[in-house]
């Protein structure tokens, strides 16, 4: 009995077996569902085996779609618990968990996958590439992020959830004062995602420098590519930083190691710095490629090139480089002195400069055009006023002296939700309207789209606003309750009402896609917005390998200048293509990781190290099989191409 | 596959030389691993709590052997790859053979060292100090051991399959981590052991 | 600052849009009762309003563009130029913004050594030292020249520096007065000190800030500042009525756990003493600790040095 005892979950609710029954009869209701429509076959060889970075994206929206879902309700959860005072719908203990898990859930696992999926999905097509450099690895990247966030998930049912926090300071997170392994899922999860997310930067990087189309040099990339090369720099530089970082926590937690413990030479400090080296640039991992997308978005709707072409890659390097420098600002507080504070200060507010210029470029882009308010359109818009909101916080936040007052309370909660949500979530989901049509040859349904995008920004102003004035009246964050003599309840509510509102429109969207699913029309070209870069020049639904002939280009906007100059894209003939094979190794490497990391987190040290001896089984097998590919005849090519072009 | 002759055999295929890049840039990322640990090593190298300092425990001559042993690897490595790029099957096969017999007196070297401080009192549990040592020498021993197996895989590919594009791309990207391996070690020395010594 | 009046039109606009928003109560950050409060709270009101002025900019253009630039408004043939940027509006884009955040750096540097020193004002009274120390979730309060130990609650005099030194018996916590200034970490392996001082007499709010588990949300205490004389009065009854602290009892509040306030004469720091790095010390091994006499010779040693 003792050996399961460690499995159950420390402090259960009802709220804890109800997810338990939830999660058991999906499972069990997905599992029969394949076998009674037989498409175990299907599931295999289309989706669980692809390389295709097409699929691979779509398996990451999949994903992120998903942990937005599990996000979202640990987002209401903690807003309805606030509400109002002294509320009793969830106590200290399960605040705290839905706060860390709501964290680490929409950082790594949704809003992560969420840019990979459009790394994966436009960036070789907007290059004119077949695929990406590796896509064995590509693939192998997904399933290790895949198997980590579900092994996230699970420490909900099975043996409790991390509640330090997602920044999980020391020594809050150490053995001591968390003595459940939900501390330990936290290491071990994200340490597995992590290294897939370590490769895919790898793979995009080389993807990016090393197969783009002819004529293409760097700057005639489109601006989405470019901001994609730049966030996986930075996961490059990044990334291994949390690694040790995780190892290390590790060794402190399971190994009795003395990093970060309170004696023995142990620093405290030393989390705080390291985590934020990691966790500062990782923000900007999300925020660039969002940036691009609404480069992207803005230059196609305003029919227009994007304005201040170098000047964006300028801003975007040197905002990367800086993210590198202003760790600091996250604990102006510790008492490093005035002058390490003033460094830092200044280095974080030369980041607004940049990320000023980027603002002014999208608003001169709309200058003299002809601007057309589609769903994406309108995300972007609004898009440009929220994050003004957000981006002159955080300059309020970096003045050190002033943030002794906001550091740890609502504000700083206002500030990064300011920047994130419509930053980073609304330009998710002005790409997801903009690129569905190429995924799946329907548009969403433009009136709801329109209709979403103004609850949430409606929703988002109520939720956050509210937030800023609170914190400056003293309401520290993560607080599970509060006394009605403090004076938030009013402010709290008034977040609770835009929460929910930005629930309906989260709902909106699942809806939308039903609804688009089985009413839109099927009869849209292969350009449906009048765009500008080469992933609108292919078919849709795109082939296999993307590009029949790979494309010329000329300008930075390849296929504008092809529609507009009248410039041949695609010229020569068909000649055989080469293409990777589909391979179950990641796969199955990534369950083995799975089952790996589960043992670990439990200290099961017999199945570590049976596990760890299959991992490195695969890598070996990988290392002596002979696989070249296949190829795609001319012929075949041929008819794909008339079929597609009949269509 | 298209092959360039005016390449190198391990640089002749478009696969090839994106395996090259894109091993340089995960070396890049191998680099910002161990500047973390370092950084935490050199935060925490003061901090010994109630165990033995650095000067204490560090003892040069098995140091100077690992030092020794490594960087020779490194150099028959070098002699490998070139022994490959003149077509010289048996030739390479020795070398790298060599190579891996270097690595696994290092790893037997270290062992040894591990041991010893282990006896003397400076376990991985015993303070901020050593738990940053021996992680750090500990990432790059199993950074090391690694690469033994890889390079032993390598060695029987070449033996089975003698040198294709395949091969030589991988022996060449093999003789690249092991370099890369020689550089840390050489800041490992002279950064851990000779600093901490003085 | 203050002195030039639109500066001060603006900030009682937004004051008053503040004060209106949170219900007519005056948000606690911007009432400040200290110098080091005021000094941040006149900071975030400059910045705000410095900032509404650029986020004005931003809409203005915004919605100009949106208005003018429209597809229903324009021609069915009109064909948008292509432009590539202009050096001219790259500098003034870049231009300004540099303006702006270097006036800030400018302000932000000053302020941070503001905050970092003895409050203004008070700089030739003799600071009151208090040992804040943090354990779940309690806090308690030394003072080593008074010879006493509260927990939970701060009696601090008005009108006198006063010099906290932070540190904690467990998880990092911060230590925050929002009246009379904003925060700083208490952490286990290093004190920190945090300068504070209170103009008026009052009751204020006092809590720990960083989040540091189960009992964080009511991890609280209150803080009374009164006269010199009364805190003297105070001080003297204390040591007339309360316990002495011992090592068993400090055991015992140290367990995780909520308490109410009480009150104690002698301090922990005797048989517990703080941790040994400071501020921009260099960390010295523990082992010199152990050897030193860590009570009263180096604490007033301490104090003259800041």
């Amino acid at each position: 009995m003792d050996f399961f005892d460690r499995f159950a979950v420390p402090h259960p609710s009802i709220a804890i077996y109800a997810s338990m029954a939830a999660i058991g009869l999906t499972i069990i209701a997905v599992i029969a569902g394949i076998t009674y429509f037989k498409k175990w076959g299907y599931l295999w060889r289309e989706w669980l085996t692809t390389v295709d970075h097409k699929r691979i994206g779509i398996m990451y929206l999949l994903s992120a779609l998903l942990m937005l879902f599990r996000g979202g309700v640990d987002a209401i959860m903690m807003r309805a618990q606030l509400a109002v005072p002294e509320n009793t719908l969830l106590d200290a203990q399960h605040y705290n968990e839905i706060f860390t898990t709501h964290g680490i859930v929409m950082i790594l696992f949704m809003a992560m996958p969420f840019i990979m999926f459009f790394m994966n999905f436009v960036v070789p097509l907007q290059i004119g590439a077949r695929d990406v450099a590796f896509p064995r690895l590509n693939a192998l990247s997904f399933w290790l992020f895949f198997m980590g966030a579900m092994l996230f998930n699970i420490s909900f049912v099975v043996g409790g959830s991390p509640d330090a926090g997602w920044t999980s300071y020391f020594p809050l997170a150490g053995n001591e004062f968390s003595t459940s392994v939900g501390t330990n899922y936290y290491m071990i999860a994200i340490q597995i995602a992590g290294i897939g997310t370590l490769m895919t930067g790898i793979n995009f990087i080389t993807t990016i420098l090393k197969m783009r189309a002819p004529g293409m040099t760097l700057m005639k990339m489109p601006m989405f590519t470019w901001s994609a090369l730049i966030a996986n720099v930075i996961i490059v530089f990044a990334f291994p930083v949390l690694a040790v970082l995780l190892a290390m926590g590790t060794l402190d937690r399971q190994f009795g190691t003395n990093f970060f413990t309170m004696d023995n030479g142990g620093m405290d400090m030393l989390w705080a710095n390291i985590f934020w080296v990691w966790g500062h640039p990782e923000v900007y991992i999300l925020i660039l490629p969002a940036f691009g997308i609404y480069s992207e978005v803005i230059s196609t709707f305003a029919r227009r090139n994007l304005y201040g072409y170098k000047s964006m890659v300028g801003s975007m390097a040197i905002i990367s480089l800086l993210s590198f420098f202003v760790w600091a600002h996250h604990f102006f507080t510790m008492g490093q002195g005035a002058l390490t504070n003033s460094i830092f200060s200044i280095t974080t507010m030369a980041i607004a400069v940049p990320t000023g210029v980027k603002i002014f470029n999208w608003l001169l882009t709309l200058r003299k055009g002809k601007i057309v308010f589609t769903t994406p359109m309108l995300y972007s818009m609004l898009f440009i006023p929220l994050f003004t909101l957000g981006g002159v916080t955080g300059v309020m936040l970096a003045m050190s002296a002033a943030d002794y007052q906001y550091h740890n309370t609502m504000f700083l909660v206002a500030h990064f939700h300011n920047v994130i949500i419509p930053g980073v979530v609304f330009a998710m989901l002005a790409g997801l309207h903009y690129y569905w049509p190429k995924m799946f040859g329907f548009l969403l349904n433009e009136r709801l789209g329109k209709w979403t995008a103004w609850l949430l920004s409606i929703g988002f102003i109520l939720s956050f606003m509210p937030m800023y004035i609170s914190g400056l009246d003293g309401q520290a964050r993560r607080m599970y309750t509060y006394s009605e003599a403090a004076g938030f309840s009013l402010m709290n509510m008034i977040s609770f009402v835009g929460a929910a509102i930005m629930a309906i429109g989260f709902v909106l969207i699942v809806y939308n896609i039903y609804y688009s699913t089985r009413y839109e029309s099927r009869d849209i070209s292969n350009d449906p917005w009048d765009a500008r870069t080469l992933e609108w020049a292919t078919h849709t639904p795109v082939p296999e390998y993307n590009f029949a002939i790979l494309p010329d280009v000329r300008t930075n906007e390849a296929y504008w200048d092809a529609k507009k100059n009248g410039h041949v894209l695609f010229k020569g003939e068909f000649k055989k293509i080469h293409m990777p094979n589909n391979s179950g190794i990641p796969f199955i490497m990534s369950c083995i990781f799975f089952v790996w990391g589960f043992s670990f987190i439990f200290s099961l040290w017999i199945p570590v190290i049976v596990t760890t001896l299959g991992i490195f089984g695969c890598m070996a097998l990988r290392s002596f099989e002979q696989d070249h590919g296949r190829y795609i005849s001319v012929k075949e090519i041929e008819e794909t191409e008339t079929n597609l072009r009949g269509a | 596959m298209k092959i360039d002759n005016s390449l190198p055999l391990e640089y002749s295929t478009e696969e090839n030389s994106l395996k090259i890049l894109g091993f340089w840039i995960f070396l890049g990322a191998e680099i910002m691993l161990f500047a973390t640990l370092f950084a935490t090593y050199f935060t925490l190298e003061n901090r010994t709590g109630s165990g033995p300092t650095g000067a204490e425990i560090f003892v040069i001559t098995p140091v100077l052997l690992e030092t020794f042993l490594l960087l020779t690897s490194s150099f028959t490595v070098g002699l490998g790859i070139h022994a490959m790029r003149i077509g010289k099957q048996k030739a390479m096969i020795s070398f790298f053979s060599i190579t891996l017999l270097l690595g696994l007196a290092f790893l037997g070297v270290e062992i040894f060292e591990f041991v010893t401080y282990v006896h003397e009192g400076a376990g991985i549990q015993t303070s901020a100090f050593t738990a940053a040592l021996l992680t750090t020498l500990g990432t790059h021993g199993v950074h090391v051991t690694l690469g033994l197996f890889w390079g032993l895989f390598i060695i029987l590919q070449v033996k089975k399959r003698g040198f294709t594009p395949q091969t030589t791309n991988k022996a060449f990207i093999f003789s690249l981590y092991w370099h890369f391996l020689d550089v840390v070690w050489i800041f490992i020395f002279s950064f851990i052991y000779l600093k901490g010594m003085m | 600052m203050h002195k030039k009046g639109f500066k001060v039109a603006f900030f009682s606009v937004f004051f008053t849009i503040i004060t209106v928003l949170s219900g007519c109560e005056p948000l606690l950050v911007l009432d400040p009762k200290g110098p080091q409060a005021e000094r941040q709270a006149s900071d975030i009101l400059m910045s705000i309003g410095l900032m509404a002025v650029i986020v004005i900019v931003v809409f203005s253009m915004l919605v100009f563009m949106l208005v003018k630039y429209r597809a229903s408004k324009q021609r069915a043939d009109y064909e948008p130029p292509h432009i590539e940027g202009n050096v001219w509006v790259e500098v003034v884009m870049v231009g300004i913004p540099v303006l702006i955040v270097a006036f800030l750096s400018y302000v932000s540097v000053q302020s941070n050594y503001i905050v970092e020193a003895k409050p203004k004002g008070y700089e030739d009274t003799k600071p009151l030292v208090v040992y804040a120390s943090s354990s779940n979730w309690k806090w308690h309060f030394s003072y080593p020249e008074e010879g006493i130990e509260t927990v939970n609650y701060l009696y601090i005099p008005t009108d006198r520096a006063l010099e906290f030194r932070l540190y904690s018996h467990g998880p990092i916590t911060s230590f925050w007065i929002p009246q009379l200034g904003g925060q700083k970490y208490a952490m286990a392996d290093m004190v920190t000190t945090l300068h504070l001082a209170a103009d008026v007499p009052g009751e204020f709010m006092g809590r720990n800030a960083n989040f540091s588990g189960k009992g964080f949300a009511e991890n609280t205490f209150n803080v009374t500042a009164m006269s010199q004389d009364d805190f003297d009065d105070w001080v003297k009854e204390v040591n007339e009525t309360a316990k002495p602290i011992t090592e068993e009892k400090f055991e015992e509040l140290l367990v995780p756990g909520h308490l109410g306030q009480q009150t104690y004469t002698g301090t922990h720091l005797e048989f517990s003493p703080p941790p040994a790095g400071h501020n921009h010390n260099e960390e010295e091994s523990s082992e010199t600790t152990k050897t030193e006499s860590h009570t009263d010779s180096q604490t007033k040693h301490e104090s003259t040095s800041h």
